[in-house]
């Protein structure tokens, strides 16, 4: 559904992305993985079309981003970052609403339908009894279930003429979490995936995360796709070590896997 | 929670109601005691009748510049603290004023030797001023970034007001006791235009202003997000961005050249505003925009009053409300 197809882009001089080609079918649930620095965030940015790449193409249902309007390429994907700052005091309920801005049209205010799509978003992520509440006023775990509402409520449909066309795309969206909100995100981005077939990409560096929560996993290094595939093909100890030039074991716990660091000194005094 | 057309009429009928009321009272008040029978009395020749020329010709034009002047120095508050995504920027932060103050300043110094025609200078050069200083602002802010950046914006505006204040302060050095004591006054900011030519020519660049307002109230609530994901959610950032800072920089500009650099508005009414109806800057707008043109004539019937037959300079009035206000702000904010 949606696809890069040798994309390359960079800021000014500085190049950041060589050539990636990256498949994501319609209900996927990809992780992407790398180093700091690898491209992971300007990959998102590039699928999310608010970043159009140098060289190369991004497709949608098989024709380019870049031909579509802002609006209507937000009305299929949504971006969720890694924390969100208001820089003033909004009730949650319209932070929820602020997703539905592609639906209306310049003087529109939100009617029924998009009040009745923020509550369901809300219920959705489970912060349905906050919507009163001023934003600045929640845990970080919960900002990040109102902004993931908000999302929701930008690629939701009014006509439901498209089930499964919605595209979620999350930025880290763990790293400022504890480990109970980590596992919150994770579950719900599970539920997600599940009930309401959305199709997920999220970028992380919790490699626990990304096994027990994703399908398919994209290694990124240096700009290029280093591996994707199945997470049980890609998240190998030979697959970890080339990416983040660190030893690991990769053990299986119950149902996860874990990507255990080994002999971390010495790795240290080789780099 | 209302639904916004609910609260966006509530707030534009309450605030309306107050600034109507504040307006229709405030030419009444003042040092002379005047009769609304007989100012409004059309037999009596105009000539004659000293309570309608206090009315018409002292009180009600100044009255309408405090309106005029509050609500755009309010509104256009609101939209730089949201451009600026920075609650507690100004109308003055980016230099506007600064360039507004220079451009007067040497018209009131130079200017009587080159135009002896009798057209006030003063306004018009500190319209040109705070034209120059915002673009000089702008182009910084634009010629480092692929949109505006905000961060540059408040950089170069601080520079920008040290520069100007600099050569304030070097024509200053040149000008005679009298036009020292001019610019003094106009710095203070003083709504006594004593006739309704500055409004009229003013107004048609006030409301295209309000206009852009309009248009902007939702693309700044989504600003509030942060630029990266208020474009995700479909809005054209850069030109949202340019909008807000033109329509606002204009306005600012025009405002002052009518009641020269008036402080503490911009930053005093959006925040007991936002107190009152909250963060959407639908209903922030206009409620600021009211409560901005009824604030400034209040404070403006301070002035005239409060040692009275003396007539203070507003500024000073909105300075000694404002200065403690910002502080409690500083501190309040955790």
């Amino acid at each position: 559904m949606l696809q890069a197809v040798d994309a390359t882009f960079g800021y000014g001089d500085t190049p950041v992305l060589h050539g990636v080609s990256l498949d994501i079918p319609a209900g996927a649930l990809v992780g992407l993985i790398g180093p700091n620095g690898a491209g992971k965030t300007t990959l998102l940015r590039l699928l999310s079309g608010t970043r159009r790449p140098s060289a190369g193409q991004m497709l949608l249902d098989g024709s380019p981003l870049s031909v579509r309007s802002r609006a209507a390429l937000a009305q299929r994907i949504a971006v969720v970052p890694q924390e969100s700052q208001l820089a003033f005091d909004y009730t949650v309920l319209e932070v929820v609403l602020m997703g539905r801005y592609a639906h209306l049209g310049t003087f529109a205010v939100e009617g029924p339908t998009d009040l009745a799509i923020a509550r369901a978003a809300l219920e959705a992520t489970g912060v349905a009894a906050l919507e009163e509440r001023m934003f600045s006023t929640l845990s970080g775990g919960e900002k990040q279930r109102a902004i993931i509402a908000s999302a929701l409520a930008q690629i939701s449909s009014s006509s439901r003429s498209s089930p499964g066309g919605e595209i979620l795309i999350l930025d880290e969206p763990t790293a400022a979490l504890d480990l109970r909100y980590q596992l919150g995100v994770a579950s719900l981005l599970h539920d997600l995936h599940a009930r309401r077939g959305s199709t997920i990409v999220v970028s992380t560096h919790d490699l626990a995360f990304a096994a027990r929560v994703c399908r398919t996993l994209v290694m990124i290094k240096d700009g290029r796709v280093l591996a994707s595939g199945p997470v049980d093909d890609v998240l190998s100890a030979g697959r970890v070590r080339e990416l983040y030039d660190v030893d690991v074991d990769v053990v299986r716990h119950g149902s996860s896997r874990l990507v255990v660091p080994r002999g971390q000194g010495d790795t240290e005094r080789r780099a | 929670m209302r639904s916004i057309r609910t609260r966006i009429l509530t707030a534009v009928l309450t605030f309306g109601g107050g600034a109507l009321l504040t307006i229709l009272l405030a030419p009444l008040i003042g040092s002379t005691p005047i009769s609304v029978r007989r100012a409004f009395d059309w037999s009596v020749p105009f000539g004659d009748n000293p309570d309608a020329q206090i009315f018409f010709i002292a009180r009600l034009p100044r009255t309408l510049a405090g309106a005029l002047v509050g609500s755009t120095l309010a509104s256009a508050g609101v939209v730089f603290q949201g451009l600026l995504r920075n609650p507690l920027a100004t109308p003055f932060t980016l230099g506007v004023s600064a360039g507004a103050a220079l451009g007067a300043m040497i018209a009131i110094t130079f200017a009587p030797a080159l135009a002896p025609s009798g057209i006030p200078a003063a306004p018009l050069a500190s319209f040109a001023g705070s034209l120059l200083a915002v673009g000089i602002v702008y182009l910084l802010a634009r010629a480092r970034h692929r949109g505006l950046s905000t961060n540059t914006l408040l950089l170069a505006g601080v520079t920008m007001n040290a520069f100007f204040s600099a050569l304030i302060l070097f024509v200053q050095y040149f000008a005679d006791f009298t036009d020292t004591f001019r610019i003094l006054r106009w710095l203070m900011g003083d709504l006594d235009v004593s006739s309704y030519a500055p409004l009229v020519s003013t107004l048609p660049l006030v409301i295209a202003s309000f206009a852009a307002f309009v248009w902007l109230a939702r693309p700044l609530n989504l600003l509030s997000l942060g630029p990266d994901a208020a474009e995700s959610r479909g809005l054209d950032v850069t030109g949202a961005q340019r909008v807000a800072f033109v329509s606002a920089s204009l306005a600012t500009g025009a405002a002052v050249s009518v009641g020269g650099p008036v402080g503490f508005i911009g930053i005093i009414v959006p925040h007991l505003v936002r107190l009152m109806v909250g963060a959407d800057h639908r209903v922030v707008l206009p409620a600021s925009a009211l409560f901005g043109a009824a604030f400034l004539v209040a404070c403006d019937v301070v002035s005239r009053t409060v040692m009275a037959p003396l007539e203070l300079p507003v500024g000073i009035i909105t300075a000694l409300i404002g200065g403690p206000f910002f502080l409690w702000l500083l501190v309040r904010r955790r």
